[in-house]
């Protein structure tokens, strides 16, 4: 049995159609793929939870309105009231990560033969998002608060003989925020899927290396993947959750930079 | 020794780094759990802060982990 074992491979970016624009390789890959996806099916599921607008929801409508208290309630609880006017922002972020987490969990997606494709696993992807965030809490933070957003760095109350150091690692920690940022859920999905494939391989060579026998002792792996699954789908809520956070965490330093 | 060899032992290494990451999150869920059956009515307000502490923490980890995947795949 040649069956390729490779964790690496599903991570390959494939060209589905070449295009070529302004000598620039814009061709539309398996990745483009699966963002346009995560947005369309956002949209469909949101426009049709949503279309009613029923005074009594109905199950599609609750559902809605539970993922939009969910993140209010987030954003309030970490940033504050005046903090909502970010609202759609984190909003989007915290439904593209989720989305592209879960269908990214799907065994043979599309159609069989094809493999999905986790989009929060390649770093361009996760850093593109952070460095968006970033960006927003340094530019609303300067235009709001002008030359005070500063304070950020110099926090009060601290003896003046270590104020030099703490306003130092306060620097190096505010400038390496994007870089955790975007590793954290780029590297919890990338380690995530490539345990499964390890342990789904695992099956295969067994069978490969002991023939009907390898197919009893594939349950033990089998097992494993099947919990490792379980785990995964958690993990796939739980970063979309903590990037949210971390987003609005953030954010309560622009609005706020004082403390 | 073989640069190949030197790699797998990289990366292995690399992997001890995890050890500090388990018992930081360890202590975080301990504590919250030791603090959440003391109080458990100001459980509920803190789950923000455990997630935040829990990413925090277990950021470190990841970077020890993508470390030893660079070494063995990169």
């Amino acid at each position: 049995m040649a069956a390729d074992t490779n964790p690496i491979k599903q991570f390959e970016v494939h060209t589905l159609f070449e295009f070529e624009a302004f000598g620039l390789n814009l061709a539309f890959t398996n990745s483009s793929f699966f963002m346009v996806l995560t947005t369309v099916l956002t949209i469909v599921l949101f426009s049709f939870a949503m279309g009613s607008r029923a005074m009594i929801p109905n199950r599609a409508q609750s559902v809605a309105e539970i993922i939009y208290g969910f993140v209010a309630d987030m954003l309030r609880s970490t940033a504050g009231s005046d903090a909502l006017r970010f609202f759609p922002f984190v909003f989007t972020l915290f439904i593209f990560i989720l989305v592209a987490n879960m269908l990214g969990m799907f065994p043979y997606f599309p159609a069989p033969g094809w493999h999905s494709f986790t989009i929060t696993s390649h770093i361009i992807v996760t850093a593109a998002l952070a460095m968006s965030v970033w960006l927003t809490v340094l530019v609303y933070g300067l235009f709001k608060h002008g030359f005070k957003f500063f304070k950020l760095f110099v926090p009060s109350g601290v003896p003046l003989y270590i104020l030099p150091f703490v306003t130092l690692i306060e620097i190096i920690s505010f400038i390496s925020r994007p870089v955790s940022h975007s590793v954290r859920l780029f590297a919890n999905m990338l380690a995530g899927h490539i345990l499964l494939k390890v342990f789904a391989g695992f099956i295969v060579m067994l069978a490969g290396a002991l023939g009907a026998a390898g197919y009893l002792v594939g349950i033990l792996p089998f097992a494993m993947t099947l919990a490792l699954t379980a785990l995964e789908f958690l993990v796939a809520f739980l970063q979309a959750y903590v990037f949210a956070i971390l987003t609005c965490i953030y954010l309560s330093d622009a609005l706020h930079p004082g403390h | 020794m073989d640069a190949e060899a030197a790699r797998y032992i990289g990366a292995g290494l690399a992997c001890l780094g995890m050890l500090g990451a388990a018992v930081g999150v360890g202590n975080i869920f301990g504590s919250f759990l030791q603090g959440a059956m003391r109080n458990p009515s100001a459980a509920q307000q803190q789950f923000g802060n455990l997630i935040f502490g829990f990413a925090v923490t277990e950021a470190l980890g990841i970077f020890s982990l993508l470390i030893a995947l660079l070494a063995l795949f990169g």
